[in-house]
């Protein structure tokens, strides 16, 4: 039977969400369509992980805020959930521990046969359900896979440096998986051809082509909202209504963080300096 | 002191098949942009989906068109869908589209000032607000159709832009001044024209939402889940129903290329 052959699969995105677009969620919506479509595997689940405030990211607001846009925002979702784990830490966490986390969430599910999500009803049944229905053909008792999903400015800042530890490369790229959107004009191919790390783990970097540019980012929606523009249709409606009901975005708000370091820069500017 | 500003209705006409979240971006671009400059105040925007005689390759029927438009602006509280195009028996010129809706606009306006008149028991006579405008929202691409032979009647072109004005949002790399520069009777009616820049590129077209949905492929955040759900009960979009009005010449193309010789009739 081909069903054998069907890996289930988990998608990871971690990120500011500062705030979640829709973008975003396209991203999910491509890369289950180009993954499903290889024959190898059925996406079950998508998972949105905001960063946590000791990022120190300029402009970042706080966390329970951003993560209540994304709970909003993908409400009308079956499949793509929100963790909070994450933004919940008090300071900054590397992003392998963050998969890592996730990855082990994910096995003591599959040993529990029980979710430990707090997915709402019918999101967390159809979820069951796709583990079910997968897991009965793979007769497999260690969960399914976890890969990190990204755009292809994830990939090219791997190569900035005092960004990443190598090693945690090696091990979100070796070790699970990386799913890469990339558009025309960004050349992925040719930086994984210039990082011989991302070379050898090349077959676990899938490339998924967006052929509709989209060039809607958070600073772009930012930047209107400042500027009192209309940002309707670039997000989700109820995610415009909690900024501004809560008033989010401001002059004063993108000056948070202002003078502060970056804290993966922070860490590992100290750590290669001592 | 009173609002001097000129009101302001926006038309976008289209095929709107369907109509996706990139045509609702360019009601909120262009309102922001007007307002920006101070000199209008936007009361209204129209979505009027053409008519089935468009003969558009893959067009669906106008009523499916009509209700997709109609549940996409449902959660919008200024742009509303207008049927009289789309259920006119043959293919209607933009500009009697405009003229028709700027009848309507007027005769609004003009039972509002007159009602006024008649409450106002007082001194204060009220400040007659000055009558609204009618402008053509489209998108860049829009004016290059312009140039094309046989698509416009020059003095179509000249009361589109001369009496009601056009507002150009620019998509992509699309350069609407050249399109404006190119033509002679664009340029001449250069004050009248808005250009709006898009800095955010989107490239979402409905020409791409088919494709998706033919190819099976998701279209979520591209058009709202309430299009999608309709989408999706009709079972619109299909290898089928792409291949409707396919090697049928554009209604404009043949009815207009019969329009000189009416005109000598005359």
């Amino acid at each position: 039977m081909e069903a054998h052959n069907i890996t289930s699969l988990v998608l990871l995105a971690c990120g500011s969400f500062n705030p979640i677009t829709n973008m975003h969620l396209r991203m999910f919506e491509l890369a289950r369509d180009h993954l499903e479509d290889t024959g190898q595997y059925r996406v079950v689940k998508g998972i949105i992980s905001p960063v946590s405030d000791g990022y120190k990211k300029k402009g970042l607001i706080e966390a329970s805020h951003r993560l209540e846009m994304a709970r909003l925002a993908t409400e009308n979702s079956d499949w793509i959930t929100v963790d909070s784990w994450e933004c919940l830490q008090p300071e900054w966490v590397e992003t392998a521990k963050v998969v890592r986390h996730h990855h082990e969430e994910l096995l003591s599910a599959a040993r529990n046969n029980d979710d430990v999500d707090t997915v709402k009803h019918t999101k967390k049944r159809r979820i069951d359900e796709n583990y079910l229905g997968v897991s009965s053909h793979q007769k497999r008792r260690d969960g399914p896979q976890l890969m990190l999903l990204c755009g292809a400015d994830v990939l090219e800042s791997f190569g900035k440096p005092n960004m990443w530890k190598q090693e945690d490369i090696a091990e979100i790229v070796g070790r699970y998986g990386l799913v890469c959107i990339t558009r025309s004009g960004s050349e992925p191919n040719k930086f994984i051809h210039q990082s011989d790390m991302l070379w050898k783990y090349r077959k676990n970097i899938h490339m998924v082509h967006e052929w509709v540019a989209n060039d809607v980012s958070a600073t772009h929606v930012r930047r209107a909202l400042r500027r009192g523009q209309s940002v309707r249709y670039l997000l989700p409606d109820p995610v415009v209504h909690y900024i501004q009901e809560c008033d989010l975005y401001s002059a004063e708000s993108e000056q948070k963080n202002a003078d502060v370091v970056l804290a993966p820069l922070q860490r590992y500017t100290d750590a290669s300096s001592s | 002191m009173a609002n001097r500003c000129v009101p302001l209705v926006l038309l976008a006409c289209g095929s709107f098949n369907p109509i996706t979240n990139q045509h609702m971006r360019l009601f909120e671009l262009a309102r922001d942009h007007l307002h920006s400059t101070g000199q209008y105040q936007v009361v209204g925007g129209i979505v009027s989906p053409v008519s089935d005689g468009y003969g558009k390759q893959g067009l669906v029927l106008a009523k499916h068109r009509i209700a997709m438009a109609k549940l996409a602006l449902k959660s919008s509280n200024w742009v509303t869908v207008d049927e009289w195009e789309s259920q006119q028996p043959d293919w209607t010129e933009t500009v009697v589209t405009m003229r028709y809706h700027y009848q309507r606009i007027l005769k609004e306006y003009e039972q509002r000032s007159t009602g006024m008149h008649t409450n106002s028991s007082s001194n204060a006579t009220p400040l007659s607000s000055p009558p609204p405008q009618l402008k053509l929202l489209c998108g860049a691409d829009f004016l290059d159709t312009f140039k094309i032979p046989g698509l416009w009647q020059d003095e179509h072109v000249e009361e589109v832009a001369g009496r009601f004005g056009l507002v150009c949002v620019s998509r992509g790399r699309l350069q609407p001044e050249r399109a404006v520069h190119d033509s002679d009777t664009l340029s001449r009616h250069q004050q009248n024209i808005f250009l709006v820049r898009e800095w955010v590129r989107n490239d979402t077209s409905a020409t791409e939402v088919r494709r998706a949905l033919r190819r099976g492929l998701s279209v979520k955040y591209l058009i709202p889940d309430s299009v999608i759900e309709y989408i999706h009960q009709h079972n619109l979009y299909t290898e089928d129903s792409e291949r409707r009005n396919k090697g049928t010449v554009l209604r404009p193309l043949t009815k207009q290329a019969q329009q000189p010789v009416n005109s000598l009739d005359d």
